[in-house]
């Protein structure tokens, strides 16, 4: 049972800590709520659909399967948080502008929810099909459903605590910097998600690792521990990371502050005002 | 447009080659067990390992310490690519079966 909830744990707190960021990102947009919800029902029919099909994925792409999909889930995600941080940008400049034109907000809201609903649901997608695969594994050998039924709520319970922890954590950094933060938060979980995904396709030997180990930190913080993989969902960090890991990491940081740059002109702090003044009144 | 093919031909011939000169090594998973324990492969040399499962369980191989997973299915064979690793030993583990499935890599 205490394995069980342990391993439901790391996966369900990998996916409360993306949708926990996606929820602050999105505070005070209204049917927020919603977008969420769809987003984590989603992931989970779309879980059960994968480990359903898990074996015609894997022997995909002559044994690469696997890797190329989740590789593409990630990278997925990543362009979905990217197009919703530089298109932010943007409208927080067009906001500054034309304040009072609030229905243009509520819909530029609600365009940029439907990505991040897409980026909850793929979170819970990939690391609920690996519960489901795990659960289905110990049915199959004979563990009770007391003890799984205990340890999957466990786990669940245990992981959204710690992303509820993480939300109610980022909602007391000042309104004044608080959608920087987030922002800054959104393009550092892209840049880890890349990051993942070349580790992925260094492993099917579709890219070259450009050095195997740059460094090795997991004397201090290993990838296994509670902590690491924290930080490595918050922050993209890796004890041994390849260089090119640190190479989708770095391009994704350097094209999502460019485009940021370029397409929001006003300084941040001022966007985040304009945000969060047409947030209080469109909710 | 032809050098361009030609190109195209030259690069797939040298991924080929590339793939072709990975030495391969086995891992048998089993009672939910690996088979061997400690796998001696190269020091600073790419390895293909075959990961097959004679399990009627799903189990998921993984290493924090060489940075891989991949979830192996019942009475299946998956392929990762490991390294090149510096001289060492290199734990490894069935993420789904913790209390028994472990392993050590030794790179030599």
């Amino acid at each position: 049972m205490l394995g069980v909830a342990l391993l439901v744990f790391r996966e369900v707190l990998e996916a409360a800590l993306v949708v926990s960021i996606v929820c602050a990102a999105t505070r005070g947009v209204v049917r927020r709520g919603a977008f969420v919800g769809g987003g984590i029902t989603l992931g989970v029919i779309g879980a059960v659909l994968v480990a359903l099909f898990a074996g015609t994925i894997a022997d995909m792409a002559s044994g690469v399967g696997q890797e190329l999909f989740n590789a593409g889930v990630l990278l997925a995600a990543v362009a979905m948080i990217g197009w919703h941080v530089i298109w932010m940008s943007k409208h927080g400049r067009e906001l500054a502008k034309h304040m009072q034109q609030v229905g243009q907000a509520v819909r530029a809201g609600s365009s940029s929810l439907s990505m991040l609903l897409a980026v909850v649901a793929l979170a819970v997608l990939r690391e609920g099909s690996e519960v489901v695969l795990f659960l289905y594994g110990m049915a199959a050998s004979g563990t009770g459903v007391a003890g799984m039924g205990t340890g999957l709520a466990l786990g669940v319970v245990g992981g959204v605590a710690v992303g509820f922890a993480l939300y109610f954590g980022l909602l007391r950094i000042p309104l004044k910097y608080f959608f920087s933060a987030t922002n800054g938060l959104l393009v550092l979980l892209a840049a880890g998600l890349a990051s993942t995904a070349a580790r992925y396709l260094v492993q099917a030997n579709l890219l070259p690792a450009l050095h195997n180990q740059l460094w090795d930190s997991s004397w201090l913080l290993s990838n296994g521990s509670i902590p690491g993989q924290t930080l490595h969902i918050l922050v993209g960090y890796d004890a041994q990371p390849s260089g090119m890991q640190m190479l989708f990491y770095a391009a994704i940081v350097a094209l999502l502050l460019a485009g940021m740059r370029l397409f929001g002109s006003v300084p941040p702090r001022a966007a985040a005002r304009a945000t969060v003044e047409t947030n209080r009144s469109t909710a | 447009m032809k050098r361009l093919f030609l190109g195209a031909l030259l690069a797939l011939a040298t991924i080929a080659a590339q793939a072709a000169d990975v030495p391969e090594y086995k891992l048998v998973i089993k009672d939910h067990k690996f088979q061997p324990v400690e796998l001696k492969v190269p020091a600073d040399t790419k390895i293909k390992l075959v990961v097959s499962n004679q399990d009627s369980t799903p189990s998921e191989f993984e290493s924090h310490e060489f940075n891989r997973e991949k979830i192996v299915l019942p009475n299946s064979t998956v392929t990762v690519f490991v390294g090149p690793l510096g001289k060492g030993s290199y734990k490894f583990f069935d993420d789904f079966h913790q209390d028994t499935g472990n392993g050590v890599l030794i790179v030599e």
